[in-house]
């Protein structure tokens, strides 16, 4: 006879095994990367410059230099993704090019990092004339994102209920009052979630700023949105193959300043988040 | 009065007719009452009054239907306007995850510019004493409207309507979701309205129509099939049909 409880058992035996596969070895990276970098961490590395040849001294300039590629990036991703997603879930016709352009979006959000970054530095850098600047690095970045912003904003629009726009409308509210009002603020917690995943992957990547932006050492702050800058992947990629003999505390320490501001920047999106979210009941 | 006159009212969803050479009279402040099996058309003829079946790509009309005197299925029709005179009440109470307050508010913030928090609160108010909530509610404006009851969330949902101030209220099924208590008092909510409103309800509950109806049509179909005071649809039908359906011979 057919134990059901046993297949049952097997089965959850396997998810769970799935479930620990992928939570170990990231438990374990952050366990390792705060073990070895957090020692490295005090004022002095937050706040100088490389020393050295990047072997001493601290790595503001590539925190900073992150934090406006990231800013800049969501700056124009954001509402240009935005204003893609109400087109694509509000106005758009459910017809086969505006399938095939949604599957497209989808699609662009696999496409290898390097794409872009060799994408901006033809466009950005070469033709347009913007140079390798914090400009262009912000444009191939926030191009990157663009998909998942627009994929995750467009699945929030959709599900906020049919019946909801439908009473607005039959109170007399246009369409685009409808949006602005009730569909908008309703969305937002799932804008977020999009806004929070291309945050995380425009400051992790190193390959679209390879070629537009990122200054292999430049101790000064960036002057203008047309200088070059540095930033942490790519310091980090610098000082782990590049220059020999950079103490491993101080690489450990460059990758955990790069782990804690995604994380924070990621918490403030989660806490706003978790605010619209306690309103939505339905 | 005649407040709205459909003549030879057909309707296509792609292929599919819903309705089919549909005539009626709707007079002012009375209760009409739209009964029939489910899947006759009901809603869809009351949708058409406020045009909500615009939303559906491939829906197709002809005929007229006149709300005072005027055509709305003319393609020049402003749909803000017909709405706010026409309104909707749905069948799941649908309150908008926002405070009682606001959703009632909600239309008056759309319509006017530069409206005063004091004319909003006198709407809030006058509103909620047309439902019979305020004596409950007054306290607790600010409460998300989605902790209600169900039955005090469909009075908001009435009031949210009457607030943006129109002459029909159209009512889907208003009380399927509530219990009979509950019905019997929004029932006589809708009672104490008509004086004020033109009020189209659809039901599947027979004797609803026959407790609260001056005029009821009996659906099948998509077809009209009869349509006349309601005392008389219930005591001395003239179609065969309308017969069978309210002595319970069908679904
Ligand atoms: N959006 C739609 N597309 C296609 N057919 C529909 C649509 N809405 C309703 N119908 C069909 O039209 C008929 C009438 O529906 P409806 O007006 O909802 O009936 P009722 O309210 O009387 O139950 C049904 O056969 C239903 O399947
Ligand atoms: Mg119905």
């Amino acid at each position: 006879m057919k134990n059901p409880y046993r297949t049952q058992n097997i089965a959850f035996f396997f998810l769970f095994l799935a479930t620990l596969l992928i939570v170990v070895p990231v438990g374990l990276i952050i366990v390792i990367i705060i073990q070895k970098g957090l020692p490295a961490i005090n004022w002095q590395f937050l706040s100088d410059i490389p020393r050295q040849g990047m072997r001493a001294g601290g790595i503001f300039p590539a925190i900073v230099g992150t934090v406006y590629l990231v800013t800049g990036a969501i700056i124009l991703a954001l509402p240009i993704g935005l204003l893609a997603a109400i087109y694509l879930s509000e106005y758009s016709k459910d017809n086969l090019l505006n399938r095939l352009i949604k599957l497209a979006i989808v699609n662009l959000a696999g496409v290898p990092s390097v794409v872009y970054g060799l994408f901006g530095l033809a466009l950005f850098v070469v033709f347009f004339k913007f140079g390798a600047s914090i400009l262009s690095g912000s444009l191939t970045l926030g191009i990157m994102i663009l998909p998942v912003i627009i994929t995750t904003s467009r699945e929030a629009l959709e599900s906020v209920p049919q019946s909801f726009r439908e009473v607005s409308l039959s109170l007399g509210a246009s369409k685009w009052q409808t949006i602005r009002h009730i569909v908008l603020p309703n969305a937002i917690p799932g804008i977020l979630t999009g806004t929070i995943l291309g945050l995380g992957r425009a400051a992790g990547e190193t390959a679209p700023i390879l070629f537009t932006v990122a200054a292999f050492y430049l101790p000064r702050l960036p002057n203008s949105i047309f200088d070059q800058a540095m930033a942490l992947p790519y310091h980090l990629y610098v000082i782990s193959t590049q220059v020999p003999n950079v103490a491993e505390k101080i690489r450990y320490g460059t990758a955990f300043v790069l782990l804690a501001l995604v994380l924070i920047m990621n918490l403030v999106a989660i806490i706003i988040r978790y605010k619209f979210r306690k309103r939505k009941k339905w | 009065m005649a407040k709205i006159i459909t003549k030879n009212l057909n309707l296509w969803y792609g292929t599919f007719q819903a309705l089919k050479n549909v005539n009626s009279t709707i007079e002012a402040n009375r209760i009409t009452a739209i009964i029939g099996p489910s899947g006759c058309g009901k809603s869809t003829l009351l949708r058409v009054f406020n045009r909500m079946n615009d939303l559906i790509e491939v829906l197709r009309t002809d005929g007229e239907v006149l709300i005072d005197d005027t055509n709305i299925l003319d393609s020049h029709t402003d749909l803000v306007v017909l709405r706010k005179k026409v309104g909707m009440v749905f069948q799941r109470p649908n309150p908008f995850p926002l405070s009682i307050y606001e959703n009632i508010v909600f239309g008056e913030k759309i319509h006017a510019d530069g409206i005063t928090r004091d004319e909003l609160d006198e709407i809030v108010e006058k509103s909620l004493r047309d439902v019979l909530l305020w004596d409950e509610l007054k306290d607790r404006l600010n409460e998300p409207a989605l902790r209600l009851s169900l039955e005090q969330k469909q009075r908001l949902c009435i009031a949210r309507l009457i607030a943006v101030k129109p002459d029909v209220l159209l009512m889907d099924e208003p009380c399927s979701t509530l219990d009979p208590q509950a019905t019997a008092r929004v029932e006589e909510l809708m009672r104490e309205l008509k004086s004020r409103y033109t009020i189209i309800i659809v039901t599947h509950n027979m004797q609803q129509a026959a407790r609260v109806s001056d005029n009821t049509g009996f659906m099948l179909l998509g077809e009209l099939i009869e349509f006349g005071k309601t005392h008389e649809i219930f005591t001395a039908p003239r179609d065969k049909r309308t017969e069978d359906y309210i002595t319970g011979r069908y679904g």
